[in-house]
């Protein structure tokens, strides 16, 4: 059992948790996710690390609420316990010093986990810039966080209600427009946002790194369900990923595996909410 | 009395009722029947039948003490060569093994050497075993096993017996590995065996840590030089999917067998949404290959509701690898079986899922490395066969994450551990590996086997070296 210490309500059905996982906390690097099993009947979801802490032992999750079992998870309080938590797992991210400026997009609730790779490439010696995408001001997650270990933020809002009116992919754009000298670009967010940087990077020629989250059970190379073509190649997210070249994965493929279930999502969503959460 | 030249029948459920449940197939013989099969037994000066089993278990003595009704002393006998029998007795392919050698094999059927076993061992979990947990040194050396599968759960049960301390460290929130995820419920009861097999080496004193994938939370060498464990047995067994690599094997609806019965097995997905783990299976599926597992999915994917379910093999009848049991309860239960036939593309609907499955007729040819003929493609026979769920059984290779991240073990071009096949001694001072991990996909039986070759090797190894401290 894994202790949730602290909870926090970071925007409308956007939660932070920090569980106590020390044994995972001392092993995990930037990069890499988490499985984790709310209760006997619940699914395995991963989730990418936000944030560890080698020395209190505590992992960060941020998750949006979007389906049965993440409505489960935001269910529980502080005090409680998850189940299940295993990792961490997939490959750590490429950290070191660059011949130019780090610039890491999130969009979403995918700027949490560009928290620890924009912390470790600041650490590492680079420039480092953070660019935040949301669909509006409100929902826009962890700014005071990424300010402190980057040299710049840049805020995009869908609506212009902060920042940049507009997409990350202008504020790309515009940071290529003022001479930025950018090494990479290491995206995370919904996929259509991904594929949109990789296309926006292609011909500028900028490396473009993407983390994948795609459906999986097992997360150590068991099931395949996460496969992705990277290239001419079937890679496995979890052991081969998560991170990716953004030029080279096959997004629309990737579109098409998240559909998978959706039916089935709404029918359990229904379940659980009939019978209320728990289950039995 | 006249010797039945025939084997006493194994009583089933209906073939019927049974393709829409998930209780166990085959129920196993009562007293009566039991002993009345030993009675078969002729005992012969020079058992064949032992020459068969890859343990040697002793079966004409675990045979006469069922007709002498001594069921406690049968099993014990068992379990001096064979840690799981009530396993080994449901997914042996015994027709391959110790019955194969049956000298009644020759003119009639052999003894139902397995049915036996299951039999007595099952009477041995019902009654609740004793296990006497055995007395560990307050400076016992220490043991990690990794994987607690077949090959882990012997290896650990084995050391345990001999007093050393054992840590199983597993990577998924189950124990058991394929016992609990790859081999379905109705071949293999979860709760009634395969809990109560692992509630017994747990009995022994055996630790077992879940969710610790190792490679990852511990290396191999952490194991070794920060945890203060003496020894390591790797068993992590074949996990990775293999695919065909043709043309539309990401569409949805395709499912490595991995996958399908992970998400049944040990994610309960036939239980959805109950449990939380959805699992589709359209109206029509095919599943790709001939072996146990492909067997396994095939009749899975009907009791999830699929109405039609075809086995595809390239092979012919004689060649399918599954077990003669599974193959005749798959056709008892509707399944269809397209031999001789290969797939060579999967088709789109169009809107990402599957509509159809392009395959191509074969033909056998000269033998191959394996022995067996080559089956090799008639030009001009492509004909496309109407599935919405394509499930691909064509076997497994080994997981990555160890070899990886532990500098110095060997490995072979497959990918396999390279690891000495009496005593699984690796490359690697101290570390040992048996099981699939190291011969690639094969049976509960040798993996079990080669976890207590190991284990008597490991044991060897941590009494040099407590002499030499």
């Amino acid at each position: 059992m894994f202790k949730i210490l602290k909870k926090e309500e970071l925007s409308p059905n956007v939660y932070a948790m920090e569980i106590d996982a020390p044994r995972v906390a001392k092993k995990a690097e930037p990069g890499q996710f988490i499985v984790l099993r709310v209760n006997e009947e619940g699914e395995r979801i991963p989730l990418t690390i936000a944030n560890f802490d080698r020395e209190t032992g505590r992992i960060l999750i941020v998750f949006q609420v979007i389906g049965a079992s993440t409505m489960e998870l935001a269910a529980l309080n502080e005090g409680d316990d998850i189940l299940d938590f295993v990792g961490p797992l997939g490959r750590p991210s490429e950290i070191g010093k660059l011949d130019g400026t780090m610039v890491v997009v999130g969009g979403g609730i995918g700027v949490a986990p560009t928290f620890p790779i924009a912390r470790a490439m600041k650490e590492a010696g680079n420039k480092v810039i953070a660019i935040m995408g949301a669909k509006t001001k409100d929902i826009l997650i962890m700014e005071d966080e990424m300010k402190q270990v980057t040299d710049e933020i840049v805020v995009t809002t869908d609506d212009g209600s902060r920042g940049i009116k507009g997409f990350v992919t202008n504020a790309v754009q515009a940071l290529v427009d003022r001479g930025e000298k950018i090494a990479q670009i290491t995206a995370i967010g919904p996929v259509i946002m991904m594929k949109s940087v990789a296309d926006a990077t292609r011909n500028l020629g900028i490396k473009t790194v993407v983390s994948l989250n795609p459906i999986m059970v097992d997360g150590t190379g068991m099931c395949g369900g996460c496969r992705v073509t990277v290239g001419d190649e079937t890679k496995f997210a979890c052991v081969d990923g998560p991170e990716f070249d953004g030029h080279l994965v096959d997004f629309k493929g990737l579109m098409n595996r998240q559909r998978m279930y959706r039916d089935l999502e709404a029918e359990e969503k229904d379940h659980v909410c009939k019978i209320g959460l728990g289950r039995n | 009395m006249a010797l039945s030249m025939k084997k006493h029948p194994m009583p089933v459920q209906d073939a019927k009722v049974r393709a829409h449940n998930f209780d166990e197939v085959a129920l196993g013989y009562d007293e009566e029947t039991a002993v009345a099969e030993a009675e078969r037994c002729l005992h012969c000066k020079v058992p064949q039948c032992r020459k068969g089993c890859p343990v040697s278990v002793n079966i004409p003595e675990f045979i006469a003490k069922i007709k002498e009704r001594d069921y406690d002393g049968a099993v014990a006998k068992i379990k001096e060569s064979n840690s799981l029998p009530a396993v080994c007795g449901r997914v042996c392919p015994q027709e391959n093994q110790c019955e194969k050698f049956c000298i009644l094999g020759k003119k009639g059927e052999s003894v139902g050497i397995g049915r036996l076993e299951r039999f007595v061992a099952d009477r041995a979990l019902e009654k609740g075993e004793k296990v006497e947990k055995p007395e560990v040194a307050a400076d016992a050396q220490s043991v990690a096993v990794i994987g607690s599968g077949p090959s882990g759960l012997a290896c650990a049960g084995d050391l345990a017996k001999k007093g050393y301390k054992v840590t199983i460290f597993e990577a998924l929130h189950k124990a058991g590995g394929v016992l609990s995820y790859g081999i379905p419920e109705f071949r293999l009861p979860k709760d009634r065996v395969v809990q109560k097999e692992i509630d017994n080496i747990k009995a022994l004193g055996v630790k077992i840590e879940l969710d610790s994938v190792a490679g990852r939370l511990y290396t191999v060498d952490e194991l070794m030089n920060e945890e203060g464990f003496d020894a390591v047995f790797i068993g992590t067994g074949a996990g990775l999917p293999r695919f065909q690599n043709i043309p539309g094997e990401s569409l949805n609806g395709v499912y490595s067998a991995n996958e399908f019965l992970t998400r049944c097995n040990l994610m309960k997905a036939y239980k959805f949404p109950e449990y939380a783990t959805p699992i589709k299976v359209g109206k029509r599926a095919a599943i790709i290959g001939g072996g146990n597992v492909a067997m396994d999915a095939a009749r899975t994917a009907l009791r999830l509701g699929a109405e039609h379910v075809s086995i595809v093999y390239r092979r012919s009848a004689a060649e399918l690898p599954a077990r003669a049991e599974e193959v005749e309860h798959a056709k008892e239960e509707g399944i269809d079986f397209q031999l001789l036939t290969n797939p060579v593309a999967i088709e789109d609907n169009g809107e990402g899922w599957v509509k159809s499955m392009r395959c191509i007729r074969m033909e056998l040819g000269e033998p191959d490395a394996s022995g067996r003929r080559r089956p090799v493609p008639i030009e001009g026979s492509e004909f496309d066969i109407d599935v919405d769920t394509v499930i691909v059984a064509i076997g497994t290779g080994p997981n990555p994450i160890i070899a990886h991240t532990t500098p110095g073990l060997e490995t072979t071009k497959r990918g396999n551990i390279a690891a000495d096949e009496e005593t699984g001694a690796t490359s690697k001072p101290g570390v040992f590996a048996g099981g699939d991990i190291v011969t690639g996909a094969a049976t509960v039986i040798l993996a079990m086997g080669a976890g207590r070759k190991a284990a008597a090797a490991i044991d060897d190894y941590l009494q040099k070296k407590k002499a030499q401290a």
